[in-house]
Formats: structure tokens, C-alpha cells, sequence
């Protein structure tokens, strides 16, 4: 950590007044002053949320016929996307609490933004298994409740478990999130000029005033919220990952999964996070708040997960062949000779040889390399996934059923159709929301001060 | 649009009334009817009525209302179609045997090329809903055939013809039989297939009588030679039988007699029933088949020897003579050298209980050769006998079709009635039969499609099915049947009985009454009434079966003594066979027969031309290359399947693909064989070309993985291995070990057996289970992403070489697993356990997230990606079986062994205080297996023969590694090759 403590997280110079004005300067633009690269960038997303509804609409007239799936590959891109979006949806709860229990303070400039992704991305992973359905419409069969037939879920099912784990998830993550926006948002009202902009800030601001018993009360809950949602980063994933560790489906069937899949949670979450933050910073100029420290601490992270997935990787084909199981041999050796060999390779090279990367300074602390790395990390992550998912279903026990699966076109669809769904989503967050925690700052600027020893005080007394 | 409209008259009523207004007197109209006979008024029908309502979903608005004007305008006609005439009784007076809900069973008999199949059709509310062997009829003996289970969606198929129709104008059965009684000129012929029926054959000789130059052809593209071989080997037709049941060593010479013989079904019970390895029904038996391409009974083979048909013969000759029968001088450079010695001292060591069989496509001197053996072992009279023939008047096929065809040619016909069988695409190319029907100057054809014939020839009369008309057939050991119908005619279809009626006067006479009244004549030993009813309820009428002519018949010598024919090595044959599920063609409509894979190849929806894997290298042909193959001037455009098992320079095509005409399921179908097919060599030709066109066409296949990838699937062991080691399928770790208690299972506790030792792979499980569970057909494009709906397949798996494979059948249902691995994962509890350990659905509660199918090692379950049942079809509805959920879309389904019999059996047992007694549950596939392969019942029943069978050292429960617990188990294979030949 020498080489880090020479960037500072939060660059010199600012005070709480520069701090406020440049970020809620952006929520608060007129809307005719909306930049002109928003524009596009929200028509493309939303061009895309309505192709997701073109596509949902058809799946839902025909049925999930249209999709590619068949027996023995009954689950394919609806489950493979399905995964990937939950563990993109794992780094901002990660960030958000973890790190502040960790009393990492540098994440105080990335933590809002990735608990937004986080939201979108599971909000995403939550419409799949709906979807996935042959009847969605009985969707509700999978939640207790109560009914004159008596009838209930089948506890033992790990979709079930799936349901009060991603619901729990979200809910937690969304009261986290709204919960650490509301003093932002309080400014937000206080500095709004439009009278409805006002009104809405401050209906959101739930009447904060930024008194000291606000403060006190705030802190304990905060903490409290951050210690709740700890053991769901974990829990989420561990659950999603029990799917396939339950199932005997040779590739599927290891006790390795939960850890392997939280570590993949969270690389993949690091790579996302690492994809949308490199282009925003540089677009809204928030390279001030957003420091090299932040992307180099952020890198080393993806780094370090990422060796953990190697090592899953590993441990995955040791335990293939230790097994001496026929049918999980014959698995392992068709992921590296098989029909989907290359993407298999491909996962390979992306999660574990790109990543190495990083080990490079130079590399690591280079924005376009960096945001290069974690592109691949985000396509290995979902080749990840469709490897376990498909490649382990195509190919079981009995060969007279062995087939392979191929996306249609509507699988594909709705994949771009999330996507445009999740870029629509944070095009909005980051247009109408401060995108980064100001209060947050602030305080980093008072704690530069007193490191420092300098007083910011009586530069900011004018400020707020 | 506008072109054709202006060509269309436009309706005009105005002018009928005002024609009906001009004429004077006592000009009363019956009906519309009879107006429709004014040639103007025959326009409008003909412009309006038929073909534009066809074409209604792709009419635009202006014509949508015309059509619409001119249906309400003739809303009139549809009065005017005659009704049954007979009494409708209310349902306040009930008949008395109908109990809403339960079944009534009916003996009928169903055609196979002419001979009878004795079935018992079940009937629900007078819908006869499920045909299935009769047991009591000597041929089925309770078992069945994929056709005879396929039959009752051909019954309700809504392609089916509905109106008579004269060049496509509808008529009515008043006005074809009055234009047949006074159109027809003194040249009558009659064109059938193969005639068995008593009563039939009895009424074509009285039409013959009353018209001196009336001639009767028969044809059939199956049978087009048999006749023909035996009259040049013996002098005269003979019915040839095989007694299995008696046959120690069986050498099959090109010969399918598990699939393709009347007897067949027959056979495969007798064969099967000698492949037990304890030798419980006699020592177990052996097979040799030499033939080109892989057939069941191939596959079936102890020892398989795959040469081009062509070169049958010369191996024949060259065993013959090694068995001391003097065929001239012995031909040289026959295939299977190695084979000779061992086989021919095989033969001589069974004597008597030997067999030589040759196949159908073979010519009469290979006839004769198996003949010369037969007796020469002694076999004639034990394994083979010979009757007199079944058919009243059995002819060279094929002589009768050409003389048809001359007749035609010059134009020496007048009128010409076809009694089914769609000879206008069946009939051999050379002849150019499609050509020759419109020479005739009065053609009829009866068919139930309006197919190639029906289009060609003057007037089509809509034919009844079997299930729908009363008959008589016989079957191929003589055994007569009558045909009872279950069910009003659905489309107004006739019999031929009462087509032929017509000719001789009796123009309304009923089916039943003709055939009661040949019976009346027959029937003449005590009282009548009695031996018809016990007839009609046994099946079949008492002591019809043939006795076995005691003195063999004489062979020709010469036949005997003449050259075989001898190909040069590698020149190429081509070799037609009927299709292992659409038959001759006739099926080609049946979207269950279309989709079930073919036993070998796994193909469904398509024929394909079968090529051996070096030939394939040889010629550089790839799978699904379309080749243009060119015989005799003649040429057909065909992709290629590489068959493992293929005799080298042999290309087989099945016949009764590539039609053009006769319902909307065959349509893009499959290739034309009959296209090149000539009647100078119908089975098989060596003067072929093929090339390649560049172009491919995509097969569809239920399977993409030959191998067992080493994997411990279908446990086989010789037949000496098995002595000296019987436990040789036994796990040797047994059952893995369970965290879980057991769980007891007190009162009843369903297994299944499923003997891979006598299954022959015939298919006729998966159509029961089709038939019995309304299981959907989904279509070429679903079959190919994998979504087939079978809850029962039958899996095929090669081993050894490329060339020369061995083929083991593993029918598939649901293992019913104690430990089922899709019961705990499904979210909703929508698959669960019985108390009585079936994995039952719950289809309601299911919500389809798969995950039950994806977890199931065996993948039997089955899902419902789209909404592939046909519920809006009023004729498929009825079809139903009303014990089993219709399913819609998204709902995971799959083998329930047959809940809904394990029901009645117990509502049946609780109602007369009797418990189930073993054999009272039958599944569907149980119960139509011609070899007893599959046995269902109560594994807590000490003395159900499930349980029996489970305790045999065969048995092995597959992937039982995984610890399961399946409820279906395997019997391993075994069989029983000759020491003496190396392979």
C-alpha cells in the first residue's frame, strides 16, 4: 500500500463547497442542457428495454418454445443470464458494506454508484427465472402463501431457496442503498431551483435536516444495515450455486460451488463495476473524486478474486478426475475437447490468463487496459456460466439422450433486451441521482484536513 | 387476385330464379339439389363452394365476402346431404351394456397388406379410442404392431376425404352409384391390392359372372413378387409358414420376418420366446441374417453377414451346396467365406429345427435354394410349412399390373374401379400408371385421401376405415375374421363391399347385410346366429385356420440349376425397402408413424438413401449430401445417411416418402423411392449411378451419439459367458449407500422389468404409449431441437466395428427411482412420490422450470415447450383417451406407468372385494410387446412375475451407481453367437 497512499482517494484541493457543486451540479442539469451524449447513449439503452418487452411479449404468446432450449439442455441463456446478472449484482452490496465494516474509506466515492449497478443488475437476474417458466404466469406457486388447498412450496427445492434469497438481496440492498442517499438527497432539495425538482428531492428526503440526532440515528442504522447485508453477499450466491451443486448432473454435482460462485460474484461485480466507472468518470470529469487509487485498489481486487476462480477453475478438473466418477470424467475431458471446447478456452483465457495483467503497474494503472481487462472478465464470467449450465447438461449420463443446445434468436433478444434494460436504468441513476455519495466526501475532505493538519474549515464555512 | 376474378362467375341467384320463374307446369325442384345438376348452377358450386374455402385464410376482404355470400346463399345444400337413416334413441332408455366411464372392448380385424391382424379395439362412449392385439386371435395373441397402434389416428384423421367427388365436384353416393350402374361399359377391371377377404373375393367373382370381360388385378407394392417367386419355384402359389417356436438355428437370407412378413407379429412372439437363456422355452436359438442394409431383424442377428442383396444369392448357392445339394457347378467368390462351413454344419447339426428363410426381395431361385435346404434338413413340415393360399385367388402381382397396364394402353378399357391402394404412386415407374388411369373412360377410385389416384381418376369415393366398415379378412395362417366397425362412418366413407354392390344392382345394400348374407352361406354347421355372434365376439370365425399340405410341394429343378447372376465387386446396388414406419406409404399421413425414429437410423419425418460408411468414403459422400440417382433413364434426388451396419456398394431407400397429394402432415416429406422403381427389377438394381448435386437437405434424428462411450448401459454377455458366470450384470458394489431410513412401501409397490434379451426394437411400445397417454406429435423443426414428446423411447446403441456393428435395443420409460433425483428439486412439489412408489405429476401445479428434467440421469421426462396438443380439432379431440390429462403448454409430463390402469384396477378390486392379482395392471407397452420383453406388477407380491424376474442374476438396474433405487429394471442381454466364427 506504499505506492497508494501517494494518490489520495479524494484528489487535493476541494472543499465541501466544490464537492457538492460539481456533483449535484449533474442530477440538477435543465433538461434541455442534457448533454447530447446522454441522449444517444439513453436512446440506445432504451431501444434495447424495448426490445427486451418485444421479446417478452412473444415469449409470453408462444411460450419458452421459442428459446433453444430442448431436453436434456433445459435450462439455457434464461438461467445463464439469469446467474451472471446476480453476480454482477454481488459488488455493490460487497463495496457498500463490506468495505465500510473494513473501514475502507475508499470507497466512499464508489460505493452509491455500484450499489445502484447492483440494484439494476439484480433487478435484471429477477425477471429470468420468471421468464424461464413454461406457465410464468403461476409464478406465484413458488411463494408461501397462505391457500385453501394447504398447498406449499417444496422447501427442499433450491429454487425455492433461491426466491427468499435473491427477494432478501434485493430488498436489503435496495433500503442500503436509499438509505445512504437521503442526505444526498436532502442537498439535493436544498440546492434544487425548479419547484418540482424540489418537491420531489424533497419528498425522497424524507424530511432529513441534517440535525445531529439525524446524524446519530443515521450512523447506528447504517452500520446495522451493513452488518444485515455482510452475510447476503455471500448467502446470495452460495444459494444460486446450490441450483446446480444439488443436481447430479456431472459438472454441476461439488461441494466446491458456493465459495467458487462468490468468488466469481464478486469478480464479475469488480469487472462491472470497473466497465461503467472508467467511461463516467471520464465522461462527468469526476477524475477528481474517483482517483488512479480508486481503479488500482479496484484491480488488485479483480486480481485477487480472481486468482480465487483459478483456483476454482483447478479445483473444479482435480476433483473431475479425482472422482474416478466415469460419467464426471468424461465431463471434464468434453469441456476441453468437446463441442463447446472453445468457449471453455475462452473462459480460460479471459478469467485467468487477462487478469494476470494486472500483476503490471503500468497495466493497472492504465484506464484504457484496465477497462479493456474487465470486459474480458465480464464475457468470461458469462461463458462461465454457460459452460457449467449447458456444457454439463448436453452431455450426462445416458448418450442416446445427448444433444447440444444453440441460442435462438429470441434467447439472444432478450439477453440484448436486459442489457438495454440495466444501460436505460443507469443512464437515469445517473442523470436524476448524485452518482457520488456527497456527504461521504465531504467527510473525506474533513478527514484529509485533519491528517493533513490543514483547515478546510473556514475555506468551507461558506459552503454548506 | 383481380385475373382470377375476372375468370369467376359471378353468383347468380337472380338467374336461377328467374329460370325457375320461366318454367311452367309441374316442374317441382326437390331440393337444391337437384338445381345443382343445371350446368350453371354446377359452375357457381363449382367456382364458389369447394376450392375457394379451402384457400379462405389466404383470401382478401372482397373475396372473404363473396365466399361468405355465396355459403349463406347454398347454406341450403349442406340439408340436403343424406342422412343415416335409422332411430336415434334418447339416452333416458340407455343401452345396456354402456356405463359412461368404462370401456367396452370389440374383436375386429385390421389389414396388413391384405392379411388380417385380430384386434380388440377399446371404445369409450362409442369412440373407440385404442386398438390393441386381439388374445384370443391366433396371429396377435393380445400383442401389436406400431401400425395396428397407430391405426386409430389414421381413423380420425381430419386430412381423411369427405365428400365423393366427381372431378372435384361434390356429389352424392345416389348420384356416383346411378352413374356407375349405367356408365360403366362391358371392359370392367377391377384394380385391388392382395384380397383375403372371403366375402370380398366372393363378390368380385360375382361382378366377374354377371360381366363376362370384367377382369379382377390385384397389386401391392410390398407383395408385387411373392406369388410370382413361388409359382416359378413350385408351379403354384402356396402359403409359406414359420414355426418359430420350433426353430433352432435360423438362417434369414435377406429376409426382415420380424417386420415385413403378414405373419410377422406372429414371429417375433415365437423368435422372442426362444431367446430366453435358461432355456425355459427350449433351448435358446441362434440367427444368421445375410442381407444389404440393416433391418430389426438384422439387428436381432446372433452372427450378421452385410453384403449388397445382389450377392445373396451366390452365398446361398455356395451354403447349398455345402449341404450336399447339387445346384450345377458351385459359384466362386462368395461373400462370407469364413461363415460357410460354420453355418452349413449349424444347420445339419439342428436338422429338422433348422430354418432357411429368403426374404421378399430376393429373386424365386433363392426361394427355391432356402426350399432345397429346408427339406433337405427335414425342416419342411416342422419349422416351415406349407398351406394352401390364404388369398381366393392368388396371381402374379406384378403380371396382373402389366396386363392392367396393356389393357389401358389401348384404350380397350371403359371403366375402371380401384379399390384402394394408391397405385397411381405406387405402381412401378416403367408402367407409367398415372398416364394410364386417365385412359380409362370411366375411372373410380376408392381411397380415404384425396390422393395421387384420387386426383386422377374420374370419380373419388371417400373409403371407410376398418374401425369403420364390416368385413371379413383372413389371416396368414388362414384364420378368418370379420370385420366389426366401432363407429358410424366419420366422413361417409364406403366399403368396398358396398362399392362393389353397386355393379350388381344392389346399390343401398349395407355393408353389414352383404356381408351377412355370404356369411348366412358359409356359416352352415348348427345355428346360424350363434357361430356369427361367437364369431364376432371371439374375433375370428372357428376352424378357419389352414392344415398344413402333408406332402411338400415339388420344386422346379430348373429353377434350381440356373446361373446366378454375378456382380462384379464394387458396383453399386440399390435396394428398396418398405419404410419401418410409413409402411408402403400408405401411413404417410400419420404424424405418429412420421415421428417416431425409425428403429436403426433414429430418422423421423424422412427417408433417406442408406449408405455403408466406406462406401460413403468411397464415393466422398457426406450426411445430407442429396445425390441424384439415375436408374434405367430414370432419376431421383435424395440426401444420403450414413448407416453403420450397411452392406458396402449397397444404397437402400425406403419407399412411401415424397408424396405429393393426401393431407397436410406428408406434405414435404421424405423422397420419392417409387420414382425410380421399375418393374423389371423391383427390389433391387446394379445398373445405378449416382452423383453428387452439390446441394444438401437437413435429416432429422432423435439421435446424435451412436456409442455407449464404454459406459455399462446395456450389459450383454454370450450365451457361454453367461453359463459360466450367470450374476455377470450384478453391480459388484451394489447399491451406494443413502443417508436416508428406507422407506416402506406396504401395500402395493409397482416395478417393471425390462428384458434387453428379447427385445426386438420394434417400436411398438412407444406408439402404445402414444396412443394410450394422448401424447402429442411436435413436427420435423421440434423434433430436430430435441423436443420429441415419446415418454417411452427405445434407445439404440451400436457396438464393435463400423461395418459390421452389433445393435442392442434399451426401451426407455420413466425409472420410477425410490430416490428419484426430480422429485426434491422441483420448487413447486408438482412431481412426487406415491405411497405406492410411482413418480406421479401433478400437471396442474406444474409451473415448468425444468429443473425435474434436468436432474433426471435418464432424461425420460418429457416438456411441453409449445402448445403442441391439438385441441381444436373436433375429430382428434374425440380421439382421446379420457383416463389420461390432455397437457398444455409449459408443463413438464413423462411415463406414469400407466396410473390410470393401476386405477381401475384398484377401483375395479375395491368394488368386488378381490385384490389386484398379478396381470390385473398391464402398461400400454407391457401389454403390446410381441416378446413379453417388458413385465410391470407388484414387487411386494411374492409370486408376481416382476418380482420373479428381478430375482434372476440378470438383472441390473441402470446407472443404479447414482443409488436411485429405480423401480424399472433391465434384464441383461445375452446371446448366443457361434464358437466356430470369428468376427
Amino acid at each position: 500500500m506504499a505506492n497508494s497512499k501517494e494518490i489520495p482517494v479524494l484528489q487535493p484541493g476541494h472543499t465541501y463547497r466544490s464537492i457538492t457543486e460539481q456533483i449535484s451540479d449533474i442530477p440538477l442539469t435543465r433538461v434541455k442542457n442534457t448533454p447530447r451524449g446522454w441522449w444517444i447513449g439513453f436512446f440506445l439503452a432504451f431501444l434495447g428495454t424495448l426490445l427486451l418487452m418485444y421479446a417478452v411479449t412473444i415469449l409470453f404468446v408462444n411460450g419458452v418454445g421459442i428459446f433453444g432450449i430442448n431436453i436434456p439442455v433445459g435450462w439455457g441463456f434464461d438461467i445463464v443470464n439469469f446467474v451472471w446478472w446476480i453476480g454482477i449484482g454481488h459488488a455493490g452490496t460487497l463495496i457498500s458494506a463490506i468495505l465500510l465494516l473494513f473501514r475502507q474509506e475508499w470507497r466512499t466515492s464508489i460505493n452509491r454508484f455500484a450499489e445502484a449497478m447492483t440494484l439494476f443488475a439484480v433487478a435484471n437476474a429477477g425477471l429470468y427465472p420468471i421468464l424461464h417458466l413454461g406457465r410464468p404466469w403461476l409464478a406465484f406457486y413458488l411463494i408461501p402463501y397462505p391457500n385453501s388447498q394447504g398447498l406449499w412450496p417444496q422447501f427442499r427445492s433450491p429454487l425455492v431457496w433461491d426466491v427468499f434469497a435473491i427477494t432478501t438481496y434485493m430488498l436489503v440492498s435496495l433500503l442500503f442503498w436509499y438509505m445512504g442517499i437521503v442526505p444526498d438527497l436532502a442537498t439535493m432539495r436544498d440546492r434544487a431551483t425548479h419547484k418540482l425538482v424540489r418537491l420531489i428531492y424533497g419528498i425522497m428526503a424524507l424530511g432529513w435536516r441534517s440535525s445531529a440526532r439525524h446524524w446519530h440515528h443515521y450512523k447506528s442504522v447504517y452500520l446495522l444495515m451493513a452488518a444485515l447485508a455482510t452475510p447476503l453477499v455471500i448467502s446470495v450466491h452460495s444459494i444460486v450455486s446450490m441450483d446446480f451443486a444439488y443436481g447430479l448432473v456431472p459438472g454441476w454435482h461439488s461441494t466446491i460451488f458456493p465459495p467458487y460462485f462468490v468468488a466469481g460474484a464478486v469478480f464479475s461485480g469488480f469487472a462491472m463495476v470497473l466497465t461503467l466507472m472508467i467511461p463516467l468518470r471520464k465522461v462527468y470529469h469526476l477524475e477528481d473524486f474517483i482517483t488512479q487509487r480508486h481503479l488500482e485498489n479496484m484491480a488488485k481486487i479483480l486480481l485477487f478474486v480472481g486468482l480465487i476462480v483459478a483456483y476454482g477453475y483447478l479445483m473444479e478438473n482435480f476433483s473431475g478426475w479425482y472422482s474416478g466418477d466415469p460419467y464426471e470424467r468424461a465431463n471434464t475431458i468434453d469441456r476441453f475437447v468437446g463441442a463447446y471446447a472453445p468457449l471453455y478456452w475462452g473462459l480460460l483465457f479471459s478469467n485467468v490468463v487477462v487478469p494476470q495483467l494486472i500483476w503490471f503497474k503500468k497495466i493497472r494503472t492504465h484506464n484504457v487496459a484496465l477497462f479493456v481487462i474487465a470486459i474480458f472478465v465480464n464475457v468470461g464470467m458469462w461463458l462461465e456460466r454457460f459452460i457449467i449450465i449447458v456444457q454439463s447438461l448436453s452431455k450426462d449420463f445416458l448418450p442416446s439422450s445427448w444433444h447440444l443446445y444453440t441460442p435462438s434468436i429470441w434467447d439472444i433478444a432478450t439477453f440484448a433486451g436486459t442489457i438495454g434494460l440495466f444501460l436505460t436504468l443507469i443512464f437515469l441513476f445517473v442523470r436524476v441521482l448524485p452518482a457520488i455519495s456527497i456527504f461521504e466526501l465531504r467527510e473525506l475532505v474533513h478527514h484529509q484536513a485533519e491528517t493533513t493538519g490543514e483547515s478546510v474549515r473556514a475555506e468551507s464555512a461558506t459552503g454548506d | 387476385m383481380t385475373t382470377d376474378n375476372a375468370e369467376q362467375k359471378p353468383l347468380d341467384l337472380t338467374a336461377i330464379r328467374n329460370r325457375l320463374a320461366s318454367e311452367h307446369g309441374k316442374t317441382y325442384w326437390r331440393s337444391l339439389n337437384e338445381l345443382t345438376e343445371r350446368s350453371d348452377f354446377l359452375d357457381i358450386v363449382k367456382h364458389e363452394f369447394p376450392r375457394q374455402a379451402i384457400l379462405l385464410n389466404q383470401l382478401s376482404r372482397r373475396d372473404f365476402l363473396k365466399v361468405l355470400g355465396a355459403s349463406l346463399a347454398l347454406a341450403g345444400l349442406t340439408a340436403c346431404v343424406p342422412q343415416a337413416a335409422g332411430k336415434i334413441l334418447p339416452y333416458s332408455n340407455p343401452p345396456e351394456a354402456i356405463v359412461p366411464g368404462k370401456p367396452i372392448y370389440y374383436a375386429s380385424a385390421m389389414p396388413k397388406d391384405g392379411y388380417a391382424q385380430g384386434v380388440l379395439v377399446r371404445s369409450e362412449m362409442g369412440r373407440p379410442i385404442k386398438v390393441d392385439g386381439n388374445p384370443r386371435h391366433p396371429v396377435s395373441q393380445g400383442k401389436s404392431e406400431l401400425f395396428m397402434q397407430a391405426s386409430i389416428l389414421d381413423l380420425y384423421d381430419p386430412d381423411r376425404a369427405q365428400k365423393i367427388t366427381h372431378q372435384g365436384a361434390v356429389k352424392t353416393w345416389d348420384e356416383f352409384a346411378s352413374v356407375l350402374a349405367t356408365q360403366r361399359g362391358p371392359n370392367l377391371r377391377i384394380l385391388s391390392g392382395p384380397i383375403t377377404s372371403p366375402s370380398l373375393a366372393h363378390e368380385i367373382k360375382a361382378v366377374l359372372t354377371t360381366f363376362p370381360q370384367a377382369k379382377w388385378h390385384q397389386y401391392s407394392p410390398l407383395s408385387l413378387t411373392t406369388q410370382a417367386a413361388q409359382i416359378a419355384a413350385f408351379g403354384q402359389s402356396y402359403e409359406v409358414q414359420y414355426h418359430f417356436d420350433k426353430a433352432q438355428v435360423i438362417l434369414a437370407l435377406d429376409s426382415d420376418f420380424l417386420f415385413r412378413e403378414p405373419g410377422s407379429l406372429r414371429y417375433s412372439q415365437d423368435f422372442g420366446a426362444r431367446r430366453a437363456p435358461d432355456g425355459s422355452n427350449g433351448p435358446m436359438n441362434r440367427l444368421y441374417v445375410v442381407e444389404s442394409s440393416l433391418t430389426l431383424t438384422g439387428s436381432n442377428a446372433d452372427h450378421r453377414l452385410a453384403v449388397r442383396s445382389a450377392d445373396v444369392e451366390g452365398f446361398a448357392r455356395a451354403l447349398a451346396s455345402r449341404l450336399g445339394i447339387n445346384l450345377g457347378a458351385p459359384p466362386s467368390n462368395v461373400p462370407g467365406q469364413n461363415w460357410l462351413n460354420p453355418v452349413a454344419a449349424d444347420l445339419q447339426a439342428a436338422k429338422g429345427s433348422g430354418l432357411v428363410i429368403a426374404g421378399e426381395r430376393q429373386p424365386a431361385s433363392v426361394h427355391a435354394i432356402a426350399h432345397a435346404i429346408n427339406l433337405a434338413l427335414g425342416a419342411v413340415g416342422n419349422t416351415v410349412v406349407y398351406t394352401d393360399p390364404v388369398q381366393p385367388n392368388p396371381v402374379d402381382q406384378l403380371a396382373s399390373l402389366r396386363d392392367l397396364a396393356h389393357d389401358l394402353n389401348n384404350g380397350s378399357v371403359d371403366t375402371l374401379l380401384i379399390l384402394e391402394g394408391n397405385p397411381a404412386y405406387t405402381a412401378p415407374a416403367d408402367l407409367d400408371f398415372s398416364n394410364l388411369i386417365k385412359k380409362a373412360r370411366f375411372s373410380a377410385y376408392l381411397g380415404q385421401y384425396a390422393d395421387e389416384t384420387a386426383s386422377l381418376a374420374t370419380w373419388h369415393v371417400p373409403a371407410a376405415h376398418y374401425l369403420e366398415l364390416w368385413g371379413d379378412l383372413r389371416a396368414f395362417d388362414g384364420t378368418t375374421s370379420i370385420i366389426q366397425p366401432l363407429i358410424e362412418p366419420l366422413y361417409a366413407g364406403k366399403s368396398p363391399l358396398e362399392v362393389l354392390a353397386v355393379l350388381l344392382g344392389q346399390a343401398d345394400a349395407k355393408g353389414y347385410d352383404l356381408l351377412r348374407h355370404y356369411w348366412q352361406g358359409q356359416l352352415t354347421n348348427g345355428s346360424f346366429e350363434t357361430t356369427w355372434k361367437q364369431a364376432l365376439s371371439d374375433g375370428f370365425v372357428p376352424n378357419t385356420r389352414l392344415a398344413p399340405n402333408a406332402a411338400p410341394p415339388p420344386l422346379n429343378p430348373a429353377i434350381l440349376i440356373s446361373p446366378s447372376p454375378s456382380l462384379a465387386a464394387g458396383s453399386l446396388e440399390i435396394v428398396f425397402e418398405p419404410d419401418a414406419t410409413i409402411w408402403d406409404g400408405q401411413y404417410a399421413n400419420n404424424a405418429w408413424l412420421q415421428e417416431l425414429p425409425k428403429p436403426l437410423t433414429k430418422l423421423t419425418w424422412d427417408n433417406a438413401v442408406l449408405v455403408s460408411p466406406g462406401t460413403a468414403q468411397r464415393l466422398q459422400l457426406n450426411e445430407n449430401d442429396v445425390i441424384r440417382i439415375k436408374l434405367r433413364g430414370r432419376e431421383v434426388e435424395a440426401p444420403v445417411f450414413i448407416q453403420p451396419g450397411q452392406a458396402d456398394d449397397s444404397l437402400n431407400i425406403s419407399l412411401g416418402y415424397g408424396r405429393k397429394q393426401g393431407g397436410k402432415v406428408l406434405d414435404g416429406t421424405g423422397f420419392n423411392a417409387y420414382a425410380i422403381r421399375t418393374s423389371l427389377a423391383p427390389w433391387f438394381d446394379t445398373s445405378v449411378e449416382v452423383s453428387k448435386t452439390g446441394k444438401t437437405y437437413e435429416l432429422v434424428t432423435t439421435r446424435d451419439h451412436q456409442s455407449m462411450e464404454g459406459r455399462d448401459l446395456v450389459r450383454q454377455a454370450t450365451l457361454v459367458e453367461y453359463q459360466q458366470h450367470p450374476d455377470f450384470a450384478r453391480d459388484p458394489q451394489g447399491q451406494p449407500p443413502s443417508m436416508y431410513d428406507p422407506v416402506a412401501y406396504p401395500g402395493h409397490a409397482w416395478g417393471m422389468s425390462i428384458n434387453l434379451g428379447s427385445c426386438i426394437g420394434c417400436n411398438a411400445c412407444v406408439l402404445a404409449c402414444q396412443a394410450e397417454n394422448n401424447i402429442p406429435t411436435v413436427g420435423k423443426e421440434q423434433v430436430k431441437l430435441s423436443r420429441e414428446m415419446h415418454w417411452l423411447r427405445v434407445d439404440r446403441y451400436f457396438r464393435g466395428s463400423l461395418d459390421t456393428p452389433a445393435v442392442a435395443f434399451e426401451p426407455v420409460p420413466c425409472m420410477h427411482c425410490e430416490e428419484a433425483p426430480c422429485e426434491p428439486v422441483c420448487p413447486v412439489g408438482a412431481t412426487s412420490h406415491s405411497a405406492e412408489g410411482i413418480s406421479e405429476m401433478t400437471y396442474n401445479r406444474c409451473v415448468g422450470t425444468r429443473y425435474c428434467s434436468n436432474n433426471c440421469p435418464y432424461k425420460v421426462r418429457r416438456f411441453n415447450f409449445l402448445k403442441y396438443e391439438d385441441d381444436t380439432t373436433p375429430s382428434l379431440k374425440a380421439m382421446a383417451n379420457p383416463d389420461v390429462s390432455v397437457r398444455s403448454r409449459g408443463v413438464m409430463e413423462k411415463c406414469t406407468y400407466c396410473v390410470q390402469r393401476v386405477n381401475s384396477a384398484r377401483i375395479q378390486s375395491e368394488v368386488t372385494g378381490k385384490p389386484i392379482q398379478d396381470g390385473d395392471v398391464r402398461t400400454a407397452c407391457q401389454q403390446v410387446c410381441p416378446t413379453n420383453a417388458i413385465v410391470f406388477g407388484d414387487l411386494n407380491d411374492t409370486s408376481s412375475q416382476v418380482r420373479k424376474l428381478k430375482e434372476t442374476p440378470l438383472n441390473y438396474a441402470l446407472l443404479g451407481e447414482l443409488g436411485t433405487k429405480p423401480r424399472t429394471t433391465y434384464l441383461a442381454k445375452v446371446t448366443n453367437p457361434n464358437p466356430q466364427i470369428k468376427e
